[in-house]
């Protein structure tokens, strides 16, 4: 299945990823053949099997609700870029 | 035989007798890395201040064994409490994490020395270690060849002697594959044995902690002290560590060993296939039982891995907005700008690729399509797998198609990469332990097997390696490096 | 309403759980500290880290469930719900998409006499997102701030089925869930304080019409009377717009408090593709028979079976019952006073009236009260007594409510002792009657106000203390021997 540039931008929008019209082009070609290749996948039918999501016979893992300090503050504010009162500083929301 | 040149138990031996220390073994290491690093380039960063100061002071308490007083390399994967941690991505050039990996910590409780942060391909995405953000590694067999990826520089370090041991990961062959182009064992444990807390996540369901040594009986040592129950990993189970070390017997009588035919299609090059077929007569000759079976949805795997993985990681790479830590685009006028263009700067294109394949994948109207059969297949793969082990011990089969090809070549299209991890990502996907150990050379490169166990049977793979590597001597082979 | 058109409300609630610690990993939960100082690398979203749930959380939906009558699913996981903004630090959030904890249930609401039952659709378990500051309004600032202080703490979220009608029925619901999840003790449902959130979505339809009509998502609702208003406003908002031929968009709309009016938050974005799949770090939930049973066995009287003991118990009126029964503590306060005194309309009145005027005034909680319930029994007994008379108690009560102490002590220092004796109130009545013989005159040539002037002189002079009853009667007596 091709995928268009419309698409391309779609998916870069969805992922927050800016690209520019050389990329477009580029990416679009690369995940149209990687998607044909996927679709292989269709041979094979899947009708009553269940998706295997969890891949340990592992359920309810639980840890008790008890404090523990976090990290100070000025460490992990360390590797922001910017910090303003203690707090992320970021631009504009709209 | 230099210090740097022996393994872990070899010099733990003389650290008891007392005929060396914990600061010449890493000033030999040290020696070691400025003489070929700059030919290797393993290394992204290097903590040889630290680890001197660290060897003092274990020498000073003067204990050892184990790994008390060994240096060993860690792939930059793996955050390292104040050191820097890049991921091989431009948008973490500079973080510096206030926390140690569990598996990392562990090694670095038991006095391992920390030698530095080892290359990789950026965000474990990659079989070659050529789309690290920084700088290809080279295998040390031969400088224009590729040591495999993603822990490339793990593998090329540990082959090259720069470091005894070394860390990895492992989701669809990370750990395998580069073994098996560097000549050394690569060991990728079940899911869920070793704890993935601190390890930056490619793909969430497939990633394994695993370990790079120049032999066998290295990789089980290293294996007991990084496998077991993390709390703050959910995904980590809580069963119980068998002494790996007490598998290294050498018997392999009346062991029960399969070899899938579709791992030894005309797709694998056939001196490859030639080396393990070697092998697997070897194995006969030491009492194993050798047959022939099916695992029918091989082909599926790395289609499904591609589309299971890619979703995981499109999730698991969001959190680098800028917002917190890693490289922000200062100039953005707004928020949703400041995400675009600092991803768009911080990430390499095979780590967009993926990203933008997962969401697609994920999407609203292709969700079932491809990324819910992906799942269903991921069933069927595994199913596989257990029918074969209901009847068997151990699979046999190559690690990879090829041995280790030249810096460049596959680069320019994303599915010829791909294709490298054919034989390994079945493994991933069904969450099984696997090991790759040398076994043969062809045109002068190492060729590696690959040694699959059931779930949680790690000891297994290890009596399984050991009895080759007692019988064979492909795992005492070091390439020739000229020394600067 | 309109004769024409009928409006359909559902609520979605979020409310924060009371636990100690944040739901996937060990931060302190706790309200009001400085920004970003419970925080830690998981809830931060760093790089490496993994999520671990906090059993309580779990122990805490399955109450309310409970409570709420739903089926607690046997099996149930945890998803991604992935979208980008700047206080959503791992860029997605942790919820349960199509495999909840708690599905299907209801609760009774009773609006002016009219009973309802209203659906509840499903509960979740997820977490919450930081704090984002901004300069002024979200269009305009420059820049923002963010806290992660919030983010990974407990949230429920609690969907009802469209089965509203009014603005009066939604804030009925809210208010009984509430109290609800005050009673079953998983969350502490202060609006102000952001751990009881409430998003309307409201659309009509005309009167007979099965289908639903198109609806707007209200958000920004920030008290009960906030969220009456603005269902009020949207209705009749959308039933203009339909009267006008317009069509009604599905849209996200904020409560302007301030305005009065709700407007459209649509930018030029499309709408989320959030890309849900299943957790890979969490390994999914089994919740057996056993789990729910011992839950069930720890849960308290729920606000219903409270409210409905005190009707049948006490014969208190079904409005006195639900006000009572808001919360557990209030429910405490009314029990261990009528301990003391056995008059549960008096205890009531005294809770419902100047008890609740003054916490309000206060913005204080009722066990925060200096005033206690073995006080108020003992205020009532001294007016059943005689010693104070009501309007006395009044000042009584507001100097309890002020510095805690007893009525006796206040009494005694304000000197509020009501003069019930007819030695001290006869003289003092013949003085009034002699000193105004032209209103005596009026009083007998049948002037009704003449009475009422010789009570206000009576307690004039003895400075209201004089036990009105009394007053009246020896009055009444003396008047009648002129």
């Amino acid at each position: 299945m091709a995928l268009t540039i419309k698409e391309v931008e779609y998916v870069a929008k969805l992922a927050r990823l800016q690209l520019n019209e050389d990329e477009k082009q580029i990416f679009a070609e690369q995940l149209s053949s990687i998607l044909k290749y996927v679709e292989k996948l269709n041979e094979l039918p899947t009708d009553g099997v269940e998706p295997l999501a969890h891949i340990l016979p592992v359920y309810n893992v639980f840890r008790a609700d008890e404090i523990r300090p976090g990290t100070p503050r000025e460490e992990i504010l360390a590797n922001a870029p910017l910090v303003e009162d203690g707090q992320y500083k970021v631009p504009k929301i709209m | 035989m230099e210090l740097h040149q022996l393994t872990i138990h070899e010099l733990q031996e003389l650290l008891s007798r007392k005929e060396t220390s914990a600061l010449e073994i890493t000033q030999s290491i040290f020696t070691r890395i400025h003489a070929v690093d700059d030919q290797v380039r393993a290394f992204i960063t290097l903590t040889e201040e630290e680890a001197l100061a660290n060897a003092r002071e274990i020498d000073k308490q003067g204990e050892y064994g184990r790994i008390a007083g060994i240096p060993l390399g860690v792939k930059d994967i793996f955050c390292t409490r104040g050191v820097k941690t890049t991921c091989a991505s431009r948008i973490l050039e500079n973080f510096v994490p206030t926390y140690d990996s569990t598996a990392a910590g562990r090694l670095f409780a038991e006095k391992g020395i920390l030698a530095g942060k080892l290359n990789m391909d950026e965000f474990a995405m990659g079989s070659s270690t050529e789309q690290s953000a920084f700088f290809p590694t080279c295998n040390p067999w031969n400088l224009s060849r590729v040591p495999g990826g993603s822990s490339g520089g793990s593998a090329a370090a540990v082959a090259a002697d720069e470091v005894p041991f070394a860390l990895g990961t492992d989701t669809g062959g990370s750990i395998r594959q580069p073994a098996s182009f560097c000549g050394v064992v690569g060991l990728k444990p079940t899911y869920g044995r070793v704890s993935r807390w601190g390890v930056i996540a490619y793909a969430s369901s497939l990633d394994q902690v695993g370990t790079f040594a120049k032999d066998v009986r290295d990789c089980a040592l290293v294996m007991n002290i990084i496998s077991g129950k993390d709390p703050l990993d959910s995904t980590c189970v809580d069963l119980p560590v068998p002494d790996y070390s007490a598998s290294l017997d050498g018997n392999v009588k009346g062991m029960k060993i399969a070899y899938p035919r579709e791992y030894f299609q005309p797709g694998i090059d056939s001196h490859v296939q030639d080396a393990i077929k070697k092998a697997l007569l070897k194995y006969e000759e030491m009492g194993a039982v050798v047959d022939e079976v099916s695992l029918p949805h091989s082909e599926y795997a790395l289609p499904a891995y591609y589309l299971v993985a890619t979703a995981e990681a499109s999730a698991n790479l969001a959190r680098y907005d800028g917002v917190r830590y890693g490289l922000r685009d200062f100039e953005a006028a707004n928020v949703i700008d400041m995400f675009s263009r600092s991803r768009a700067e911080g990430f390499g294109a095979e780590v967009k690729r993926r990203i933008m394949l997962g969401s697609y994948a994920l999407s609203s109207g292709y969700y079932d399509a491809y990324y819910l059969k992906a799942l269903k297949v991921r069933r069927l793969i595994a199913d596989d797998f257990s029918k074969v082990f209901a009847n068997f011990d151990l699979i046999v089969s190559p690690t990879a198609p090829t041995v280790a090809f030249n810096i460049g070549e596959q680069i320019g299209d994303p599915l010829t990469l791909y294709m490298n991890d054919i034989l390994t990502v079945p493994i991933n996907m069904a969450g099984l332990p696997a090991m790759s150990i040398p076994c043969g050379f062809h045109e002068g490169m190492p060729v590696g097997m690959q040694l699959i166990g059931p779930a949680f049977g790690e000891s297994t793979l290890f009596k399984a390696a050991f009895a080759f590597e007692q019988n064979t001597d492909f795992h005492t082979f070091r390439p020739a490096l000229e020394v600067k | 309403m309109s004769k024409d058109y009928e409006v359909v409300i559902g609520l979605e609630v979020h409310a924060e759980l009371k636990t100690e610690s944040k739901i996937f990993c060990s931060c302190s939960t706790a309200f009001g500290a400085e920004p970003n100082t419970q925080v830690c690398p998981v809830c931060s979203g760093f790089p490496g880290m993994l999520p671990v749930l906090n059993e309580k959380a779990v122990e805490c939906a399955i109450k309310t469930g409970l409570a709420l009558r739903c089926e607690v699913a046997e099996y149930c996981k945890f998803d991604r719900k992935n979208y980008f903004y700047p206080d959503l630090p791992k860029a997605y959030q942790i919820s349960q998409y199509d495999l909840p904890i708690c599905i299907g249930g209801y609760l009774d609401i009773d609006v002016e006499g009219e009973k309802t039952r209203v659906g509840i659709t499903r509960a979740h378990l997820e977490e919450d997102a930081g704090k984002l500051v901004h300069q002024g309004d979200i269009t305009t600032t420059p820049f923002s701030l963010v806290d992660l202080n919030r983010s990974g703490v407990p949230l429920l979220e609690i969907v009802s089925e469209p089965d509203m009608r009014s603005a009066l029925q939604a804030r009925a619901y809210m208010e009984k869930l509430r109290s609800i999840l005050l009673f079953a003790d998983v969350s502490d449902c202060k609006m102000e304080e952001g751990s009881l959130r409430c998003d309307a979505n409201v659309s009509v339809r005309p009167w007979g019409q099965q289908e639903l009509g198109t609806r707007a998502e209200i958000k920004n609702l920030n008290s009960f009377r906030a969220l009456e208003r603005a269902i009020e406003y949207e209705a009749k908002r959308q039933m203009e717009a339909l009267e006008d031929g317009e069509l009604i968009v599905q849209e996200t709309r904020t409560w302007d408090e301030g305005k009065g009016v709700t407007r459209s938050m649509r930018s030029k974005e499309e709408a989320h593709d959030y890309r849900y799949f299943p957790e890979p770090d969490l390994p999914p939930l089994h919740i057996d028979q056993d789990w729910i049973d011992t839950v069930r066995k720890s849960m308290p009287e729920m606000p219903d079976q409270a409210g409905q003991r005190l009707m049948d118990q006490y014969g208190l009126s079904l409005y006195d019952a639900d006000l009572i029964t808001q919360s557990p503590q209030i429910l405490k306060f009314f029990d261990e006073t009528l301990a003391l005194y056995a008059d549960a309309k008096a205890v009531s009145n005294w809770m419902m009236g100047d008890l609740t005027r003054l916490l309000n005034q206060n913005g204080m909680e009722i066990q925060d009260a200096k005033v206690k319930p073995a006080l108020l029994a003992e205020m009532l007994q001294l007016m059943a007594d005689g010693t104070i008379s009501g309007k006395m108690a009044k000042t009584v009560f507001e100097e309890m409510f002020v510095s805690g102490q007893d009525p006796q002590t206040i009494i005694k220092e304000k000197g509020l002792v009501q003069i019930s004796d007819t030695d001290s109130l006869l003289p003092l009545i013949d003085e009034i009657i002699n000193s105004n013989p032209k209103v005596l005159q009026d009083y007998k040539n049948g002037k009704e106000k003449a009475f009422g002037f010789f009570i206000g002189q009576i307690m004039k002079a003895t400075k209201g203390q004089a036990n009105p009853e009394m007053v009246n009667n020896l009055l009444k007596e003396r008047l009648n021997r002129e």
